[in-house]
């Protein structure tokens, strides 16, 4: 359902990435693999449209993403490097303020997300007290209140101990069952299980 | 499920910017502290000779009040960029010029009109008639949305970049030269003060169609 | 047509015609400057200081027109994403600014004679001095992004609601000046066109738009060797010259 065409990514007039295809089907996961630099943060971002490719198309259910606009963000969920949430708020509250600008959503599913994450305890801090791995865990249950068919993933993991590890390659084998999309750097190696996994070296 | 509608997404970014910022005071206080000050310092360098100081009192507030304002510019986005909630507002099945004009009114509910709202007091320390105290207040009231309004594309500009408030203030201060003139000029000009009322409004309709939109592009291109 | 939107193309045709562009602006300045300065009568109310008219006027004119050019250009990076309208309204501010900061002090000094001070704050050469801070506004902003695109980019944006803006600007500087300014004090008038006049001024317009394009496309073709650096046609073009 994703398809991506020649895609070319620049930055500093250099092209990060050039003459890129592959294509994503339900349940299908993509690793993207390189080094520091390499391009990876740069392609998720083009991914999500908020890079714009230098050329090259990017479609989505067989239409172009720039032409689609919003229906095309509304299928999508990016957890980047930075957390996307605000220290000022509880993680509750957080969640809330995710899932007003997506699907809308009632206390429960919140309380949900954040019992799967490991965070009901401190549902009602506010989250600049959290630790590191904490605020990453929250960033990841945004992921569930907002149930969008395509995952892009940069670095979901960073920061986690094992255990959470466990927790996040679950949800994410969960939403690959359900029929979901996945795109995803990681420098951890994690125990993908989907249908079919895609990998994309940017090293070369 | 179903997706919100924009005026609750829209309400949605309002109540969450206003949330914050109370939980972080010291973003109020801070511009309107700077605004007292300001507005102190100008019967220290020029005299306390009263009819001088009535006589620069509209231009005097109007002028602290563009540059506390400018100061408070800063937190409209940078904040939001670092943690990265901007780029979800971005990403959000929403038209972004939207999400931003609400964040404007957030940051003019929680800037501007403070700033309003204590202008008369400072204004009597500047030995302002009370009788026209409401044209003041009046000029402020339409004033104060505009330079959020136009403040706001300089601040999409200008995001994550060092040199900062500075570089702001030189991108906007220009663009703020018909609001000042309008605005000071409403309270100056007695006799013609509902014709620069009127013109301030007119200046204030136009910000508020044109400066979301500019204000989403920068931001886009910003994030790009 | 198109063929010139690609920057190797574009770097060529420019470098031709350059030499052709300086040589005609040298010889309209240098005629226009002849009549203005010398064959033109003196003005019955101001005398010879009118002549620093013939400087001031078309430096003006073009303050304004490089900014709309500048914009413009800015307005089809934005939309066509062309490395070259990017160049072009990149190079265009140093220019458009030095033609701004012209008019004020050849204002200034026309002003002086008159107004006995330097500066009068007179309603054209307020709105001569705003335009000027956004010429300034618009470097600073590209100076500040290290990123080229999203630099002409922001800087486009800018550019864009500077030339909005403009008209309202000069509309609310003239309605202030004429609140403040008592009907007597006189502003920096021109005075009354003669053709003999009229003849270098228009020759010295033309000649410091020539000038416009020719110092255009010079930094235009140092940019666009700046930004395809890692291009293969711009190591043969540095590998030629060597």
């Amino acid at each position: 359902m994703l398809e991506v065409i020649n895609l070319e990514c620049t930055r500093g007039d250099r092209a990060l990435v050039s003459g890129m295809s592959f294509s994503l089907a339900e349940g299908e996961l993509l690793h993207v693999i390189g080094s520091n630099g390499s391009g990876k943060t740069t392609l998720l971002r083009t991914l999500c449209g908020l890079s714009r490719p230098s050329a090259g198309e990017i479609r989505w259910g067989g239409r172009d993403i720039r032409v689609l606009g919003d229906e095309y963000r509304s299928c999508l969920s990016y957890v980047g490097h930075n957390d996307g949430i605000q220290g000022e708020l509880t993680p509750a509250e957080n969640l809330q303020a995710a899932a007003r600008l997506g699907t809308d959503t009632d206390a429960a599913v919140i309380a949900h997300a954040l019992e799967q994450v490991g965070l009901t305890r401190f549902a009602h801090l506010p989250t600049k007290v959290l630790s590191q791995g904490q605020k990453r865990r929250l960033a990841l249950a945004r992921l569930l209140v907002l149930t969008k068919a395509l995952w892009i993933l940069d670095e979901p993991v960073s920061g986690l101990d094992a255990r959470s590890i466990e927790v996040i390659e679950r949800l994410l084998a969960e939403h690959l069952a359900r029929g979901g999309l996945l795109v995803v750097t990681s420098h951890q190696g994690l125990a993908w299980r989907a249908k079919t996994v895609h990998r994309i070296g940017l090293d070369s | 499920m179903s997706a919100p509608s924009l005026f609750a997404a829209a309400r949605g970014v309002f109540m969450r910017d206003v949330t914050v910022a109370l939980r972080r005071s010291t973003d109020i206080l801070t511009p309107l502290v700077f605004f007292t000050i300001v507005v102190t310092l100008f019967p220290l360098g020029v005299g306390p000779g009263p009819n001088l100081l009535r006589t620069m009192a509209p231009g005097v507030i109007w002028v602290a009040a563009l540059l506390a304002t400018m100061l408070s510019l800063g937190r409209l986005f940078s904040n939001d960029y670092a943690d990265g909630t901007l780029e979800q507002l971005a990403l959000a099945p929403h038209p972004l010029s939207i999400l931003v004009l609400s964040k404007i009114l957030a940051h003019w509910v929680l800037t501007g009109l403070p700033l309003v709202i204590i202008s008369p007091l400072l204004a009597l320390q500047l030995n302002f008639e009370d009788q026209h105290m409401w044209i003041l207040v009046m000029s402020l009231l339409l004033g104060t949305p505009v330079l959020s309004l136009v403040g706001s594309i300089g601040a999409a500009l200008t995001l994550g970049l060092r040199g900062g408030g500075v570089l702001v203030s030189l991108l906007v201060l220009p663009l703020y030269t018909p609001a000042l003139i309008f605005g000071a000029g409403a309270v100056s000009a007695r006799d013609l003060t509902e014709v620069h009322l009127s013109l301030l409004a007119a200046v204030l309709v136009l910000a508020t169609i044109f400066a979301p939109w500019a204000a989403a592009a920068g931001l886009r291109i910003s994030l790009d | 047509m198109y063929k010139y939107a690609s920057p190797k193309n574009f770097y060529a045709l420019a470098g031709q015609l350059i030499p052709w562009l300086a040589g005609l602006t040298v010889l309209l300045l240098a005629v226009g400057l002849y009549l203005g300065l010398f064959v033109a009568p003196p003005d019955y109310q101001q005398g010879e200081s009118y002549r620093i008219m013939f400087i001031h006027v078309p430096s003006a004119w073009m303050s304004l027109f490089v900014y709309v050019v500048m914009a413009a250009a800015g307005a089809a990076g934005l939309a066509w994403h062309t490395k070259i309208a990017e160049v072009l309204a990149s190079a265009c501010a140093p220019v458009g600014a030095s033609f701004t900061l012209i008019t004020l002090v050849t204002g200034s000094l026309w002003g002086k004679p008159m107004w006995g001070t330097w500066w009068a704050w007179d309603a054209r050469l307020t709105s001569e001095l705003i335009l000027l801070f956004l010429y300034i506004g618009f470097m600073a902003l590209q100076a500040s992004i290290d990123e080229p695109r999203r630099a002409a980019r922001a800087a486009a944006v800018l550019a864009l609601v500077g030339v909005v803006n403009i008209p309202i600007i000069h509309f609310s500087v003239e309605w202030w000046n004429t609140l403040h300014q008592p009907a007597s004090v006189s502003k920096v008038g021109t005075p009354s066109i003669h053709p003999s006049m009229l003849v270098p001024l228009l020759l010295m317009a033309l000649g410091f738009k020539l000038y416009f394009f020719t110092v255009v496309l010079m930094r235009m073709r140092y940019q666009i060797l700046e930004r395809e650096k890692y291009s293969h046609w711009v190591a043969e073009v540095l590998a030629a010259e060597k």
